[in-house]
């Protein structure tokens, strides 16, 4: 089945930079430019920028507006101040995750919900389902590209490109006007590095890219961001999160507030949070030099019975080793608790250790 | 891109260098570029080996991909160096980048691949 895949505004500057285009939740986006590694060190060290247009914008407004909202995420939307940010979920009523995003309040009555590319449709759809009187959601997905800078240079880049400007504080959001074009900058990030994101019009996107490649921040593809992320144990929705898990059993109980009032999906973790999980997602470092470990490869307890699959895994850049997690029985396994992981039918020695497997 | 012309070519992107009956082999300059960073190669245990049967495995950061035999024969050497250096494949795909070497059943089995020009017409 052939699919038309959506393009970026920023297409032909990837196209330009030699970047690496693949398939990607109905988008055709840069996988690489010239090396992942390098790439990925540019962030770690410097100042990288990965194209986020494929990701969601959805805007919530209306008088009770966070109110609606935290009855729908995991979050304590209440707790959010105007241009504050946080992580959050969106369940399904057995409690599993439908999506991770970030919730920006903008002002009182005004919220904005970045969400992954590949849920855009099913989050709005659900979203209308429970819509309420007087709310108003407007998916403007189409109309904004995002751009993540991401690294400790972002902070000095971001007052280049802007005349002078100073980030929000972490977390923080500003939904402002730059040379008379909106531009909604937050001080958020999928790669555990100091940065922000920068959301604006798609026709301005050209000349945002532009301004940071002037200030050679290094264009990055989405291999780094995943090698980025899984170094944080950051977790990616469809591979690490599913509607058959929560977020309890992903270990991101922190973003999960039970001290607010009830939201879909809040009995099935309120009976978790009581009784414990069965599995949680665990973090798995090979404890020699090896083929890396990819997502699906089977975990394997000392005995060599299959405990379950990878969820991600890769070789870490930053460590040079290799990295992965996968949901393991919590009666069975503990930190440094040795297990193997099958890679073409050898067993690899690994083992469990603390998240996230990178630390400045 | 570069394809030196002394070398034969398949269609799965790997050289063939046969000197004598030993047959060097290893992966062209235009599959390293397409992996990118190389970061681990499995190598093949020594001994007989079919033409088009799986041989090693070269691993980038993101995927993981396998090398076939290009030709029958008994596999003699294995580039050991690459167990500790596998970016060298990315360096010297043509020299200290080759993966293992085959004592050939027929040396007239190269006449079955392609040569320079050929490859190059075919990736370009």
């Amino acid at each position: 089945m052939s699919e038309i895949l959506k393009l970026s505004p920023l297409d032909q500057e990837h196209r330009d930079l030699g970047g690496r285009l693949v398939p990607f939740a109905g988008w055709e986006m840069p996988v690489m430019y010239s090396s992942i590694i390098d790439e990925h060190r540019a962030v770690r060290e410097g100042c990288g920028v990965f194209d986020i247009s494929h990701m969601g914008q959805v805007f919530v407004s209306g008088s009770g507006a966070g109110t609606w909202l935290n009855r729908l995420l995991t979050n304590d939307v209440a707790a959010l101040e105007d241009g504050n940010a946080h992580y959050t979920f969106l369940l399904n009523e057995q409690g599993g995750v439908i999506d991770d995003l970030i919730l920006y309040r903008l002002e009182e009555n005004r919220y904005l919900l970045v969400v992954n590319a590949s849920c855009v449709d099913q989050d709005v759809a659900w979203l209308e389902e429970q819509l309420e009187d007087g709310i108003t959601l407007e998916n403007e997905s189409a109309e904004w590209a995002g751009l993540a800078v991401q690294g400790p240079k972002a902070p000095e880049v971001y007052t280049a490109i802007t005349e002078g400007r100073t980030l929000p504080t972490r977390n923080g959001v500003d939904d402002i006007q730059f040379e008379g074009h909106r531009l909604v900058v937050c001080r958020t990030g999928y790669t555990g590095e100091d940065g922000f994101e920068l959301f604006c019009p798609a026709r301005d996107a050209v000349r945002w890219w532009k301004a940071l490649m002037a200030e050679n921040v290094k264009p990055c593809g989405l291999g780094s961001r995943d090698s980025l992320r899984l170094e944080m144990c950051y977790p990616l929705n469809g591979s690490d999160l599913s509607p058959l898990r929560t977020p309890l059993e992903a270990g991101l109980g922190f973003f999960v507030s039970f001290g607010k009032e009830d939201f879909t999906g809040s009995e099935v973790l309120k009976r978790q949070k009581e009784e414990g999980c069965a599995e949680r997602l665990m973090a798995i470092k090979m404890t020699e030099r090896a083929a890396p470990p990819r997502p699906g490869y089977t975990v394997l307890d000392q005995d060599g019975k299959a405990l379950s699959a990878l969820t991600s895994g890769g070789l870490s850049p930053s460590l040079g080793e290799g990295i992965a997690m996968a949901y393991l029985p919590v009666d069975q396994v503990k930190i440094n608790t040795p297990v193997f992981i099958e890679v073409r039918g050898r067993k690899i020695p690994a083992k469990v250790v603390k998240k996230p497997f990178y630390q400045k | 891109m570069t394809a030196p012309a002394d070398l034969n070519y398949t269609r799965d992107h790997e050289w063939v260098r046969l000197q004598g009956d030993i047959a060097t082999i290893g992966i062209t300059d235009h599959a390293q570029e397409e992996l990118s960073d190389v970061v681990f190669v499995e190598l093949p245990d020594l001994g007989d080996i079919e033409k088009a049967s799986p041989t090693a495995v070269v691993e980038s950061v993101k995927a993981a991909s396998d090398i076939y035999a290009p030709i029958s024969g008994e596999i003699i050497e294995v580039n050991t160096e690459l167990v500790v250096d596998p970016a060298k494949i990315n360096t010297d795909p043509y020299g200290t980048g080759w993966i293992f070497k085959i004592r050939v059943s027929s040396p007239d089995q190269v006449n079955g691949l392609m040569d320079a020009g050929s490859y190059t017409s075919m990736v370009s």
